[in-house]
């Protein structure tokens, strides 16, 4: 089971996550020019990296937000979780396995149990969080 | 005769609650003083959308007493109370008397606040059902199934959260000490109500050391 750091809520269990394929896949500029092979490559064609994966996930029995994922295929260790529309962070900048939480989200983790200690596997850092707002 | 009765007793007679076939075993099941479970029927509830720093999201805050700005607040007063559902997402939970059809004007009142700006108000009185788990041991039920940390130290009394219980997604609200208030939805009442009840039975036996 995942230990998932939702932005808004803190880290709660994967199963309160859905699931929402690859992330960064930008709708065509202008879907009536593309052929057949194109627009099914658009709506079908998917990574399927070993490794350091960007994907999407939606924290659906919480704050029913969406947020992006890195997250490694192999070990499942989650690197970075970010905003929607927010470029893919480069992991070279940071060392690889660090955990990073960034991106405007509103605000920060509020009251919710366990909103301000984190820990998705060994190799975390807390996001910060405000304690007892 | 039918032409005597008030609109609020022609509602209140013909209305069931979803878990009303469960209150004798509530309880019959409910162990005082250890931990009792009680439905609290028919509570008025609104949903509401709106951005919380705009305009109309101050008029809003102004009519329930205040939005609450991060998951796990519950603002509000003694009967009328907001708790975070999202960013832009909240639930007000008041008596059943606040709800338009009663006598009140709950619903009406947050609508002719948000006025035409962005956002919605829904009533969602009948969506949800209202379940209380207090007592010493309610945490320890609740342990048996949330994998949130309930402790004390990190789940303090006026604290709400929606999390899941038993597989299925509730609101779990702690309102005092060793009080909670569990809000199902009203398809999931019969179901979670017997899950708490089996989750209880334990309690009404001896202490084995």
């Amino acid at each position: 089971m995942l230990l998932i750091s939702c932005p808004n809520c803190g880290p709660r269990d994967e199963t309160e996550f859905h699931y929402g394929g690859q992330a960064h896949i930008a709708y065509p500029e202008n879907p009536n020019e593309l052929r057949d092979r194109e627009w099914a490559e658009y709506l079908f064609y998917r990574e399927n990296t070993k490794g350091t994966f960007a994907e999407r996930w939606v924290h659906s029995t919480g704050c029913r937000q969406w947020f992006n994922m890195l997250r490694d295929t192999v070990s499942y260790d989650i690197h970075s979780i970010y905003a929607m529309g927010q470029q893919r962070p480069d992991l070279q900048a940071d060392k690889p396995g660090e955990f990073s939480q960034t991106g405007e989200f509103g605000q920060e983790p509020g009251l919710a149990p366990g909103a301000a200690t984190t820990s998705t596997g060994a190799a975390t850092t807390a996001p910060t969080s405000s304690e007892g707002v | 005769m039918a032409e005597t009765a008030t609109p609020a007793e022609t509602v209140s007679r013909a209305r069931r609650s979803p878990a009303q076939h469960l209150a004798e075993a509530f309880t019959s099941g409910s162990v005082p003083g250890t931990v009792t479970l009680t439905e609290i029927p028919y509570q008025a509830m609104v949903g509401i959308r709106v951005d919380r720093t705009s305009d109309a999201g101050a008029r809003v805050a102004s009519v329930v007493g205040g939005l609450p700005a991060a998951c796990g607040e519950v603002t509000g007063n003694d009967s009328v109370n907001t708790l975070w559902l999202g960013p832009t997402e909240f639930l007000v939970v008041a008596p059943e008397e606040a709800h338009d059809s009663l006598g009140g004007s709950l619903g009406s009142d947050l609508t002719t606040a948000l006025g035409n700006d962005a956002g919605q108000v829904v009533d969602l009185s009948a969506n949800r059902t209202t379940f209380e788990l207090s007592g010493s041991h309610a945490r320890a039920v609740l342990e048996k199934t949330c994998s949130l940390d309930l402790h004390p130290r990190v789940f303090k009394p006026g604290t709400a959260v929606s999390t899941e219980l038993a597989h299925i997604p509730v609101m779990l609200w702690k309102t005092s000490e060793d009080s909670y208030r569990i809000f199902p939805r009203a398809s999931f009442a019969d179901f979670l109500g017997r899950w708490l009840l089996d989750a209880m039975r334990e309690y009404a036996s001896p202490e084995v050391p």
